[in-house]
């Protein structure tokens, strides 16, 4: 098992509505080598999971496990607690981030975008961190580009570089957050389509999105949430198929329109 | 005019070497001092959040010559104290707390331009505190402020003709002492010449180092 999540509870307070909660005690398991796929409206709760998976949000309670070892745990009072933030340097380690908006670092060039955690994050050598990179730079088909900076560069090749550089620490586990949602539909299919190769070299990945074709196509499991709970889970031709809840009907109808 | 020409300019222009001291010593203490008030406005603890901005508040609500006379006579006034050799001090004392403020809301809107992404990015991968500010952040800062830096730079060389408030004999306080004894308004020229190739060359400098981080968007 390379991730376990169990109960997430999550709440944002806000202006004027108060206390909202977001997830409402989820729980999420995700084998070696499995491709998940999170759909759902917007305001469900899926980018959410994913960036509580990856810390960049902390939980209020509920237990997250990489490699069956505890970053995250619930103590008797019901609170979310933490390990030490030295350890939870080393838990980032297992995992990697694609986000909707690239966040590739602007004044670094592609190369430097993808090698510079590895040698100074990882403290992998150099020499080493830079044929790798250039490794996965062809792989992505954008070797030609590597000395560019990202500004010259298109949505869906900034997007490549991304996943290059989410790929080049190494991760366990690959999550994807809406990769395809900023970006020109004609793009889309470039980077679906290293997505769809790196599930035939069976990186483990959480993919959340709203390409519902895309979905059916590469999961392993498709999970449907609605309102901060995981309404329905399985096989991607029996969610997509032959869905058993009214509100994963809806969902998909509307989506079908 | 009776003053040679040669007498005036070199009155003139050992009041130009103080000119620079104001300057370079301002620009060498409160572009420093500005990431300090700064990260204290940032802070998450209210009252120093309240101080600094009050701080910031005075500093650019009041005029900067009013405020080197506090900094001149205020000891005296509220302890009795007369230091000796204190006008020098003084002088960039108070230009330093002045422009440190204004250099700190720079910075600040510098920061809060950097989107969330890039350090949501750097969180991810791993990066340290320390490495997201010094990689990631600073040089983005650097690129998005440097504009508004070179403003403030200029406003300062024309700002160092208030320490003649104090009495001090920079550059502008000798050109009026002459004009004065001399009925002559040449003294004012070459202090207007001298104030406009400072700053010519001060934004052919800065022109440079923006060009420098010309090389993305």
């Amino acid at each position: 098992m390379i991730l376990q999540m169990k109960g997430i509870e999550k709440s944002f307070i806000h202006k004027t509505r108060g206390n909202i909660q977001v997830l409402k005690g989820i729980s999420l398991e995700v084998d070696s080598g499995e491709v998940v796929s999170i759909i759902g409206p917007s305001g469900s709760g899926k980018s959410t999971l994913l960036r509580c998976a990856t810390f960049l949000e902390t939980i209020d309670a509920g237990e997250i496990r990489y490699k069956d070892e505890a970053a995250v745990t619930t103590n008797a009072h019901g609170k979310a607690e933490y390990v030490k933030p030295a350890q939870l340097r080393r838990f980032k380690q297992n995992f990697g981030l694609v986000f909707q908006q690239f966040n590739l670092f602007p004044h670094y060039s592609v190369i430097k975008n993808i090698m510079d955690a590895p040698v100074h994050v990882q403290k992998r050598p150099k020499e080493q961190a830079q044929k790798e990179a250039m490794e996965l730079l062809r792989k992505m088909d954008l070797a030609s580009h590597a000395d560019a900076y990202p500004c010259q560069l298109s949505g869906g090749q900034q997007q490549r570089v991304a996943i290059a550089r989410a790929l080049a620490m190494h991760p366990d586990i690959l999550f994807f957050d809406e990769p395809t949602s900023a970006l020109d539909p004609e793009l889309t299919g470039e980077v679906l389509k290293v997505i769809r190769q790196l599930a035939e070299e069976h990186m483990t990945m959480v993919v959340v999105t709203h390409e519902m074709p895309f979905a059916r196509a590469v999961s392993n499991r498709v999970i449907f949430m609605d309102g901060g709970v995981i309404v329905e889970q399985g096989d991607p031709e029996m969610v997509f198929g032959a869905p058993q809840q009214e509100r994963t009907k809806q969902f998909l109808r509307n989506y079908q329109k | 005019m009776s003053m040679a020409w040669s007498t005036m300019l070199l009155k003139m222009g050992e009041g130009m070497l103080h000119t620079c001291a104001i300057f370079a010593l301002t620009v060498l203490f409160s572009l420093p001092l500005g990431i300090i008030v700064m990260l204290l406005r940032r802070s998450r603890f209210k009252p120093v959040q309240w101080i600094t901005k009050i701080y910031i508040a005075i500093m650019r609500g009041t005029p900067l010559m009013l405020q080197l006379l506090a900094w001149y006579f205020g000891p005296y006034y509220l302890f009795g104290a007369s230091i000796r050799g204190y006008r020098f001090t003084a002088i960039i004392i108070g230009f330093t707390m002045n422009y440190a403020a204004y250099f700190a809301e720079i910075y600040r809107g510098g920061i809060e331009a950097i989107p969330k992404g890039q350090y949501e990015a750097s969180h991810v991968l791993g990066y340290s505190k320390a490495q997201t500010f010094f990689k990631i952040i600073l040089p983005q800062l650097i690129k998005t402020i440097l504009p508004s830096i070179t403003n403030e730079v200029i406003t300062l060389v024309k700002d160092t003709s208030l320490a003649f408030a104090l009495a001090y004999n920079e550059m502008f306080s000798i050109a009026k002492q002459i004009a004065a004894k001399e009925t002559s308004f040449t003294p004012f020229i070459v202090a207007a010449v001298f104030y406009f190739v400072a700053n010519y060359v001060v934004a052919f400098v800065m022109e440079r180092i923006e060009k420098a981080f010309d090389y993305y968007k």
